[in-house]
């Protein structure tokens, strides 16, 4: 990473580049709006401090100096812990979520907690409980979400890198609305202590940057084995910045057929399909591949059908019903002022007046699925297709090495186009969900522009634990594209960061 | 499964056992949302399913444990920062009949 | 009422909740412990604060696969978390994580002694491991307090089979499983301490004119003594009997089904306890946090192997190979350190009775007086088997024995040679023995008269007479000696 190395050879300081960053943020933060909380006398404080060691010889690390910003869905001892919620917009954390210590440990400085969907729930980052962020290619339009204060803190040169965390694709798309690089690592890659929880078996932390390169850095920064987080891979991660520019001699690239209805965009159809003629010409070979039980299909009523995004929903609001009982105002977080007559009375109210519509309808309808007489309907069933949906994508992987397809299905709308029907907004997902089921690693970046000059985002799926090819191919397809390290509009003009 | 709308009493229900207070505007915009929702949750009917495991979990590990040796704890100090009422060292709530 | 032709049966079943002595948590590593002061063994895991994550612990684990394997039960080779889920202020997640459909053990028994030598097995349905909740205060009367102290230490839960019928069998039971947990040394089972609670689940089966009436059943939640147990039982059976004559077709199981009760200490009767609302959705779901126990042979070969002999076979044993009577092999089959000791003595020759009789006379005493195991008073297999000889060969009385003993507690030494240094060696040498009975003879005319004279007062005198010598001998005389001597001298 250029900036790492720049400071390290002292060419500049690290309080320079933070004062840089900051500077950026406050100069872009009226329109775009990305952060929730800015620590800037700590980046400071921390910056000089490595400037300091630098001086002294030693090692800053592979990301020493390096700016960067975290999703508030991520605990940090510093600050607040909100998740963008105003169940927890007092919350002071007593610990560090792994892949924050993890990060602050290569060097990085955290410059600030960005926005997202209220508790990890949503595509747009509307949801936010304090506000909404804009998109810097078009601050009419969404960043995308969950993590869409990260996306656009990195789009608009606000910080290096930023973490996210991806459920349903809450990294890979935002960073195709955005024209960054995301991804969610293998379920288990990256330690989920301290990431506060939405849908357990679903959620992981992962890298968004400017580049693929810069991701294989911070990716292998974040990932390894924790005994804190009992679903922690034993493995530690290989070093995914050795390998990133070896060539892929017979890639083989596949493209799902059940991934191609009308209710892809036709820019978004196109660009995905020069991005797989990019592999070809590169010499990579180019399949069909199948996965049937991640279909999409309109039913009679002519509306977009997915088993995916049925199984995916089901699971994650059960999980989330469960994971978000623990906020009733006893412990932590926000409790009503009102008089209460008895404790079920001071949770209902807390909760209601914490939470955002979206974390209502979701927990209620998590309820609704594990209640008495309708778990073996729902829940038991979701589980059961979710095994189909990953044993679709083990069969596909015994024919290529990865799956190429769009990471969304358009690209960034416009805020509030989607704030009125909620399935409208989980149907948004399509293409990024069965990921997650799967537990797979899937990274999304960008594969061009349409022609009103939005980002296009791709997306390159992986077998579990093979985020080393994913990243490859990805830094492949850089190179053989030359789409990389786009820059919106509204940055253009600022000095090279 | 229900196929226009929940009946409210449903989701009075889920919104007590939720533990969410709802408006009566709540629960009326609930009730068509939820149910429009739950029909699409109904689609995986159409599958069958005969003899598949279900997956609860993306990874296959198994007993991943912790060795019986403390660990340092918070102090009450910690554990109470962020509790909304405390009665000193306790957390504090609405009186509750019964015990556990 | 009319005459009374019932048959009245009940049928109780219980689960029993065991606190396992871990140092630790069952998901986290606070400590676990009883008293200490509030909200000081919390960390952010036990309270739920938002993005912790439960690991588990292996002692915890491995107790609870001892406890199913001494309860005959088959352990599970796979075995799952699931969360219960339910709202609670001491329980801070709002969930608890338990075990729903595939626990640590399933289908074992454990046989209880009853009066008259009569055994009864009872069956054992399952017993699964969850996490305990805290504590909810109710001192102060504007609010309840919250101490999550022991908000997730680890909690064995043994679910019955409803095979008991009379109150002697379910206190019976509960004493067996009290024995049984502090055998295996998994939990200490200080009923003071909460470390087992009692849930009996109790209905009845009336037989009338050849029918058979179910009452409801009726759950008592928490039960924390043997005494609120027995009250608790008795009060039901009794309680639901009059309740079921009162209305025979409507106070049935069909109509009524379950019901909970609490008990009420103060006048130790159940009471009527208002249904908690959705008291029964516990949406169960698997835990996504936490990865299944797979519990391998060798595993379970190799904490099988350290569990060795229990309770029961050992007291049948020491009644039937040592000639134990049947309050003597209980009280030393309490814990397994005690009947070890006795084996080791018997074992290396001592006489079983002479041994029991020193454990379980100053023995006892000692270890009562200290609150510990007999094991734990500091004797040691050779001494007891030394001290035991002594006896067997006269070379030390009973009362001496006796002072030896204290004397060796605790320092590993010799009684023989403790018996010598402090002058507690039986006398042997006949003229020393000859000149005491002579002193007691010639101090006593009166008794000497008796003896002589025969008839009623003759024994009485000699016993008088024996004591006597005893008394100048200072406890060094063998007793038997000194009543042959006083009876060659009296010519008897």
């Amino acid at each position: 990473m250029d900036l790492n190395a720049g400071i390290a050879s002292g060419e500049l300081s690290a309080e320079e580049a933070a004062k840089a960053y900051l500077a950026v943020i406050e100069a872009t933060e009226p329109k775009v709006a990305a952060f929730n909380e800015v620590h800037a006398e700590r980046a400071l404080e921390r910056a000089r401090r490595t400037d300091s060691r630098r001086r002294s010889g030693d090692d800053i690390g592979p990301l020493g100096g390096v700016p960067v910003a975290i999703k508030a869905v991520l605990c940090t001892q510093y600050g607040k812990t909100t998740c963008s919620s105003k169940m927890l917009a007092n919350f002071r954390a007593p610990y560090t979520a792994a892949a924050v210590e993890k990060i602050e440990e290569a060097g990085a400085i955290v410059l600030g907690k960005t926005n997202m969907d209220e508790f990890a729930m949503g595509s747009s980052t509307e949801n936010s409980g304090f506000g909404v962020t804009h998109n810097p290619w078009d601050l009419d339009r969404v960043p995308g979400g969950s993590s869409g204060g990260s996306a656009a803190a990195v789009a608009a040169r606000q910080c290096v890198a930023a973490l996210g965390s991806d459920t349903g694709g809450s990294i890979r798309q935002p960073a195709a609305f955005c024209g960054v690089v995301g991804l969610k690592p293998t379920y288990g890659r990256v330690s989920r202590y301290g990431l506060v929880a939405y849908g357990s078996s679903l959620d992981q932390v992962g890298p968004m940057t400017r580049d693929v390169t810069d991701c294989a850095l911070v990716s292998r920064a974040i990932s390894g084995h924790d005994p804190r987080d009992s679903t922690s891979l034993p493995a530690e991660a290989p070093d995914y910045l050795a390998s990133i520019n070896t060539p892929m001699d017979g890639l083989r690239v596949g493209l799902p057929r059940e991934f191609y209805s009308d209710a892809l965009d036709a820019e978004v159809n196109q660009a995905i399909h020069s991005a797989a003629g990019v592999f070809r010409d590169a010499g990579a070979e180019v399949l069909e591949v199948s996965l049937p039980y991640s279909r999409i299909d309109r039913d009679a009523g002519g509306n977009l059908s997915s088993y995916a995004v049925a199984c995916y929903y089901i699971v994650a609001m059960a999980e989330a019903s469960s994971n978000l009982a623990r906020y009733d105002g006893v412990h932590y977080g926000h409790r009503t002022a009102r008089d209460v007559d008895d404790i079920i009375e001071l949770y209902s109210r807390s909760r209601a007046e914490g939470f955002g519509q979206e974390v209502k309808r979701r927990i209620m309808l998590g309820t609704y699925t594990l209640s008495a007489g309708y778990y073996d309907a729902y829940y038991n069933k979701a589980l059961k297709v979710r095994r189909l949906i990953k044993g679709d994508f083990d069969q596909a992987f015994k024919v290529c090495d990865i799956i190429l397809c769009p990471a969304a299905p358009t690209v960034a709308f416009r805020i509030g186009e989607k704030a009125g029907d909620p399935l409208t907004m989980y149907l948004a997902d399509i293409y990024t969900i069965s990921v997650n089921l799967a537990g797979l690693p899937g990274l999304s970046l960008p594969c061009g522009l349409s022609r009103a000059g939005l980002p296009i985002g791709m997306q390159l799926i992986g077998p579990a634990l093979s985020e080393e090819t994913v990243l490859r191919a990805g830094r492949m397809f850089e190179k053989a594209s030359g789409v990389a390290r786009l820059k919106p509009p509204m940055i253009q003009g600022m000095a090279a960061n | 499964m229900s196929d226009k709308r929940i009946d409210l009493d449903t989701v009075r229900h889920i919104g007590r056992l939720s533990r969410i207070e709802l408006t009566d505007e709540e629960v009326r915009t609930f009730s068509g949302q939820l149910a429009a929702i739950i029909g699409y949750f109904g689609k995986l009917q159409e599958l069958n399913t005969d003899n598949v495991e279900p997956m609860a979990h993306a990874v296959e590990l198994s007993d991943v444990f912790g060795d019986d040796v403390p660990q340092p704890s918070l102090t009450p100090g910690q554990a109470l920062a962020n509790a909304p009422q405390r009665d000193g060292d306790f957390f504090k709530v609405p009186k509750v009949i019964g015990d556990s | 009422m009319s005459e009374n032709t019932d048959t009245v049966k009940p049928v109780i079943g219980m689960e029993i909740h065991v606190e396992l002595d871990t140092a630790t948590k069952m998901f986290c590593r606070c400590r676990n412990s009883f008293g200490d002061p509030p909200n000081t063994n919390v960390c952010p895991v036990c309270i739920g604060m938002p993005g912790v994550l439960p690991v588990m612990n292996r002692t915890a684990v491995e107790h609870s696969i001892r406890v199913g394997l001494a309860l005959n039960c088959r352990v599970a080779g796979f075995s799952k978390w699931d969360r219960k889920n339910y709202y609670y202020p001491d329980l801070p997640k709002n969930y608890q994580i338990s075990q729903y459909d595939l626990p640590l053990s399933t289908d074992g028994y454990l046989d209880v002694h009853l009066e008259g030598g009569r055994i009864k097995r009872i069956g054992i349905l399952r017993a699964h491991l969850e996490e305990d909740a805290g504590k909810n205060i109710h001192d102060n009367p504007a609010h309840t307090a919250v101490d999550l102290n022991r908000a997730g230490v680890p909690l064995l839960e043994i679910v019955s089979r409803p095979d008991m019928n009379t109150i002697e069998e379910v206190i019976a039971y509960a004493q067996a499983m009290h024995r049984l947990v502090r055998w295996l040394g998994v939990s200490r089972a200080n009923m003071q301490m909460g470390h087992m609670r009692f849930e009996p689940n109790i209905n009845l089966h009336v037989a009338r004119a050849g029918r058979t009436y179910k009452t409801p059943i009726v759950e008592v939640k928490n039960l924390n003594s043997f005494r609120a147990l027995r009250n608790t039982v008795a009060y039901e059976i009794d309680r639901q009997y009059q309740a079921w004559l009162a209305d025979p077709e409507g106070c049935s199981i069909k109509k009524l089904g379950k019901q909970n009760r609490g008990y009420d200490d103060a006048t130790e009767r159940t009471v009527f306890q208002r249904e908690k609302e959705e008291a029964h959705d516990y949406r169960y779901l698997p835990d996504p946090d936490l990865v299944p126990v797979v519990v391998s042979e060798d595993w379970q070969v190799r904490l099988a192997a350290g569990i060795g002999e229990l309770p029961l076979a050992r007291r049948h044993r020491f009644i039937e190979s040592f000639g134990l009577t049947f309050k003597e092999a209980d009280a030393l089959t309490q814990d397994p350190a005690t009947g070890d000791l006795l084996d080791q003595a018997i074992n290396a020759g001592a006489d079983a009775k002479r041994c029991v009789n020193l454990l379980l006379g100053r023995g006892a005493a000692v270890a009562n007086e200290r609150g510990c195991a007999i094991a734990d008073i500091g004797l040691e297999a050779g001494q007891l088997v030394e001290l035991v000889g002594m006896l067997v060969a006269g070379s030390i009385n009973a009362t001496a024995a006796d002072k030896a003993f204290l004397k060796m507690l605790g320092t590993g030494r010799s009684p023989a040679e403790i018996a010598s240094q402090e002058g507690l060696l039986a006398v042997t040498d006949s003229s020393t023995l000859e000149a005491w009975v002579d002193q007691a003879l010639g101090d006593n005319p009166q008794a000497v008269s008796d003896v002589r004279a025969g008839g009623k007062k003759q024994q009485k005198a000699l016993g008088f007479l024996t004591g006597q010598v005893m008394r100048i001998s200072g406890g060094a005389a063998p007793p038997s000696e000194v009543q042959r001597l006083l009876k060659a001298r009296l010519n008897l």
